[in-house]
């Protein structure tokens, strides 16, 4: 059952943030949505279906693992790994994009659209769209394109046309920019499975209803395996899905501090990173208020992160309102600290973490050396590694 | 002169006359950084009863391919949202009668600050303000804001605008109405036909407030003009226009381009309404 919680509030804000900033063509398909979404989401069949899809076809629940190896090496609290990478198609997305297919099925709409970074939300829409027998088009930047190769090759293996975005930057803000103009385009038939927490309300709160099995699963396993509540929590933040969907169950236990990692790039202070809550301010892109960067003039500026998924300059507005109001803390982790994590886990735990997810690692393991033996630190292992190998080989100089 | 007064007063003259208002709609900063008030003069001066000045933004979701390519060249030129209103400053230098409409995204007028943008537009001499972005629901603060200073907030209705929606939108709406008479992109299709729905939703926002309604989005020549000249109040031509000017070299090559591009679409207009 997903938490009935009050945020966000009917117009789809949480405080001052989220809202429906969209183009009069899009509203009438975003209230049909809402109230579509408010009555599905409290419908015992719909949850149904959506769960047995999560039991049989996803692989849930996914484990809850204790990287022993990993908390000896560096000697402070135990680390616990959130396993989203065991998920099919390996990565915490397709509880999203499995929950927006039956949305879409209800709605009656035969063709799906997405956007796509690292390329894990496209793949993940592309295989529930061949599930259902749905025409699907995934945008993704040119730069994406490049680095996610293997990604790309799975979304066309799928059925699955994946259009490439050259406008502004040729990533992940862009490749929304053109889904967004492709859904205004073809309203009628074509519903839009976006892959984060953000955009125009009701999708910052059915994302995040989607993905809150991972909070759900992590809060009763933890209990189940060391009989209480974990002593932090540590997630990436890119547009922040899967951090909201292991926060958001534990927003209540306000003695569980919950640690979002934003991607530094090349360093905070060199400008070129992904970090608009620890270094951003409140503006309006993509459909929604949140946190993003952009210069004094207002214009969305271009990010960088060695991982393509966090390589975005806004944030799901659930997120701008968890850090106003303290309950969650937002950090930082660069490009170097990233891999380095990555490479620790692959060789003390045989796990080959996504790049994305290597920033929530890295920063758990700096976390938990100023912590003591018996402490918790939950980590959400957002996806697995493989779509980033040649990333990495190509960064050491490594011909493949 | 004030603001509200020159969009009433203007589209009182044409409805005595007769006349569809043209409003052409140009991208501030393209083809040229410092062209845009003499193309906003050509503009006048070829049959324009009303300007539309694009404030450029770097990530235009409601925009076609032209008007996006234009932003980012007018953003390279460092184009912002304080040089469109020294532009519409200067143009006011030689027109007090034209109105003139900006159109745009709210992170700029965000980022500037509501209270100083509206502050600073109506010292510019800005009549009204589009932001595709903000429908009505998120407006309420930039719309009070700006009502106090006599601008109106243009409110947008589309062929997906339901009746319910339809009300929203009429109450309190002032200036114009903007009719999107497509579902889609700026620029996008071959030139959009006006339809029986298209007509029943302008007469219905005409009836609700009182106000005129302009057509645009896909509208790209004269034969398109006068087709939708003829259902609505003024009718926009944006990314046609924006094409040939991002062809010229200098403000002379724009001016006349301008001259030729209008025209044609002046004189059909008129054809069919008069």
């Amino acid at each position: 059952m997903f938490d009935l919680g009050s945020r966000p509030d009917a117009s789809g804000h949480f405080g001052e943030y989220g809202g429906k900033y969209v183009s009069e063509t899009l509203m009438a398909a975003l209230d049909d949505l809402n109230k579509a979404w408010q009555k599905l989401r409290k419908d015992p069949e719909f949850l149904n279906e959506f769960d047995n899809d999560l039991n049989f076809y996803v692989g849930r629940p996914s484990p809850l693992y204790h990287a022993k190896r990993l908390s000896e090496k560096i000697g402070g609290a135990q680390i616990l790994l959130k396993r989203e990478d065991l998920n099919h198609t390996g990565a915490h997305k397709i509880n999203n994009t499995v929950g927006q297919a039956l949305l879409a099925r209800y709605l009656g709409k035969d063709r799906v659209i997405a956007e796509t970074g690292a390329g894990q939300h496209g793949v993940a829409s592309a295989t529930v769209a061949a599930r259902l027998g749905m025409q699907c088009v995934v945008y993704m930047g040119e730069v994406d394109i490049h680095r996610q190769a293997i990604n790309v090759y799975r979304m066309r293996l799928l059925g699955a046309e994946v259009r490439s975005v050259t406008s502004g930057s040729a990533t992940l803000k862009d490749a929304l920019n053109e889904a967004m103009r492709d859904w205004v385009s073809n309203v009628d038939s074509t519903y839009y499975i976006i892959g984060t927490v953000a955009g125009p309300h009701p999708y910052p709160q059915l994302v995040r209803d989607f993905n809150s099995v991972i909070g759900r699963e992590a809060r009763r396993q933890v209990q189940a395996q060391f009989g209480r509540l974990p002593d932090a929590l540590v997630a990436c933040v890119g547009g922040g899905s899967n951090a909201i969907g292991l926060f958001h169950p534990f927003v209540d236990d306000t003695e569980v501090p919950m640690y979002g990692v934003e991607a530094a790039g090349r360093g905070l202070e060199s400008g070129q990173h992904a970090a608009p809550l620890t270094t951003g301010r409140v503006g309006v892109l993509h459909g929604n208020k949140s946190y993003l960067m952009d210069d004094d003039n207002g214009q969305i500026l271009h990010t960088h992160s060695v991982s393509a998924g966090l390589d975005y300059p806004g944030v799901g507005p659930e997120h701008s309102w968890l850090k106003d109001s303290g309950r969650a803390e937002y950090v930082a982790i660069d490009d170097k600290e990233a891999l380095d994590a990555f490479h620790l886990l692959t060789r003390t735990e045989g796990i080959l973490p996504a790049l994305e997810s290597s920033h929530a690692v890295a920063y758990a393991c700096k976390l938990a050396a100023t912590m003591s033996a018996d402490k918790l630190v939950l980590v959400n292992l957002s996806g697995r590694g493989d779509k980033d190998v040649h990333t990495v080989a190509e960064l050491e100089g490594i011909q493949l | 002169m004030s603001q509200q007064y020159r969009l009433k007063s203007c589209f009182q003259v044409l409805a005595e006359q007769q006349r569809t208002a043209l409003i052409p709609f140009i991208t501030a900063g393209d083809p040229l950084a410092d062209a845009s008030v003499d193309i906003m003069h050509a503009l006048v001066d070829a049959g324009a009863d009303v300007i539309e000045l694009g404030i450029p933004f770097s990530d235009p979701m409601a925009d076609g391919p032209v008007i996006q390519l234009a932003s980012e060249r007018a953003i390279e030129r460092g184009v912002s949202l304080r040089t469109v209103l020294q532009d519409v400053h200067n143009f006011r230098q030689n027109n007090q009668k034209t109105p003139v409409i900006l159109m745009g995204y709210l992170n700029p007028l965000y980022r500037m600050g509501f209270a100083q943008f509206a502050e600073s537009a109506a010292a510019a001499g800005v009549d009204g303000v589009l932001i595709v972005d903000s429908p009505p629901e998120e407006s309420v603060v930039l719309e009070s804001l700006l009502a106090a200073v006599g601008i109106s907030m243009i409110r947008l209705v589309a062929p997906t605008t339901t009746a319910e929606r339809m009300r929203l939108i009429a109450a309190e709406a002032t200036g114009f109405i903007y009719y999107v008479a497509l579902k889609g992109i700026t620029g996008a299709g071959s030139g959009a036909n006006s339809d029986a729905e298209s007509g029943q939703r302008i007469k219905t926002m005409r009836e609700l407030t009182g106000l005129p309604v302009a057509a645009g989005f896909g509208i790209k020549d004269a034969e398109s003009a006068a087709d939708w000249a003829q259902l609505a109040d003024a009718v926009v031509i944006g990314s046609a226009l924006v094409t040939r000017l991002a062809e010229c070299e200098s403000s002379g090559q724009a001016c006349e381009a301008v001259k030729s591009f209008l025209a044609p679409i002046r004189i059909a207009m008129d054809n069919v309404t008069q």
